[in-house]
């Protein structure tokens, strides 16, 4: 999708390329854990290099391994994935409007290679979709840029992890270097006073639904947060009112 | 090393199609169809609670539990991590200036 040439020509793919470099490392680092993961656990080489290349979702194929070592049912694991991935069906939902130019399959391709951080940035750079067919274009060229920044850094340290596995120690903790990433985007995020309400709620929240199976404690943490911004603006918009009214 | 069976296959081909299909969930239909508007104006929220909601737990959780102690190689690891972005506005030097706190206590001191 994002070797299309298409693309390339325009100037938002390569500052797609640039901001998704920001956080390549810490992508590099996450997926090369990973790589380590799968093969300690017991996965056979060519098992975890195929779970990384047709997978492409770090936390589902974490969530996944156990199950499958383990002999689950096929829909167990697969329901399993389902509800880790959820948070990308909210993802898609926000971006549809972008999207909806697209034939259908270029769209689940561009569904398919669109990882948390490149939704992120794209959600933080574009708020509204372009009016225009050459803006749609613009956007979802910058879209591209960052899925290829943030594929092939994956891509390319999984199968690193995979291969090294026996050499490098999970105890090191390198993988923690993705959750600074992760961080780091979060602070850039924090432009306004309710968005950090909603980090903050959030946070709380999947600390306390922690219990929750399948990881389900993300997709409650999403719902809360925004159920409770939204509130805070609603009551917001009526004090002021009541204000101007006295 | 290089086993693999016919139903580990088929597992991850489906996994793959889970990707395809939770990623792509809302791209599926061709009918016109938009969001409601307090639905679109939720989702400005959206992407910062769900980085919130999978950092947080990382950071201040291990094994299904809180942490009993500040101690830990993690928190001051965020900490630096987060001095440093606001500094710097740089999510890169985020990462770098975590992980030199992060490293050193947690190999060094097993913290």
């Amino acid at each position: 999708m994002f070797y299309l040439r298409e693309y390339r020509q325009q100037a938002e793919f390569w500052d797609g390329i640039r901001d998704q470099f920001t956080v390549a490392m810490g992508i590099a680092a996450w997926g090369m854990m990973t790589g380590v993961a799968m093969v300690k656990s017991g996965m056979s080489v060519i098992e975890a290099l195929l779970l990384t290349l047709i997978v492409y979702a770090g936390s589902a194929q974490l969530t996944a391994l156990p199950l499958m070592l383990a002999g689950a049912p096929l829909w167990v694991i697969l329901a399993a994935a389902f509800c880790v991935n959820l948070r990308f069906v909210v993802f898609s939902a926000h971006l549809r409007p972008f999207m909806m130019h697209l034939p259908r399959w270029k769209r689940m391709v561009s569904g398919y290679v669109t990882a948390d951080l490149s939704y992120v940035f794209f959600a933080r750079r574009y708020h509204e979709p372009a009016t225009t067919p050459e803006g749609l274009s613009a956007q979802q060229a910058y879209l591209m840029g960052n899925s290829a920044v943030n594929y092939l850094s994956w891509m390319t340290a999984s199968v690193i992890g995979v291969v090294l596995a026996q050499w490098i120690p999970t105890e090191w903790g390198l993988g923690f270097a993705g959750i600074l990433a992760l961080v780091g985007v979060m602070a850039s995020m924090a432009s306004s006073t309710l968005r950090m309400v909603s980090a903050g709620i959030a946070g709380a929240a999947a600390v306390a639904a922690w219990a929750l199976p399948l990881k389900l404690n993300i997709l409650a943490a999403i719902v809360c947060a925004v159920a409770a911004c939204l509130v805070i603006e609603k009551v917001h918009a009526l004090t002021q009112k009541g204000d101007n009214r006295v | 090393m290089f086993d693999i069976d016919l139903h580990t296959l088929l597992t991850i081909v489906a996994l793959g199609v889970i990707t395809v299909v939770t990623r792509g969930f809302f791209f599926i239909s061709n009918r016109p169809w938009t969001l409601p508007k307090w639905a679109q104006r939720g989702l400005q929220y959206a992407p910062i609670a769900a980085l919130a909601a999978v950092v947080v737990p990382e950071v201040v959780m291990s094994q299904g539990a809180l942490i009993g102690t500040l101690w830990d190689a993690r928190i001051f690891a965020t900490l630096a991590g987060l001095a440093w972005f606001a500094w710097q506005r740089s999510v890169l030097g985020t990462i770098v200036a975590g992980m030199a706190v992060y490293l050193p206590l947690h190999i060094g001191l097993g913290w």
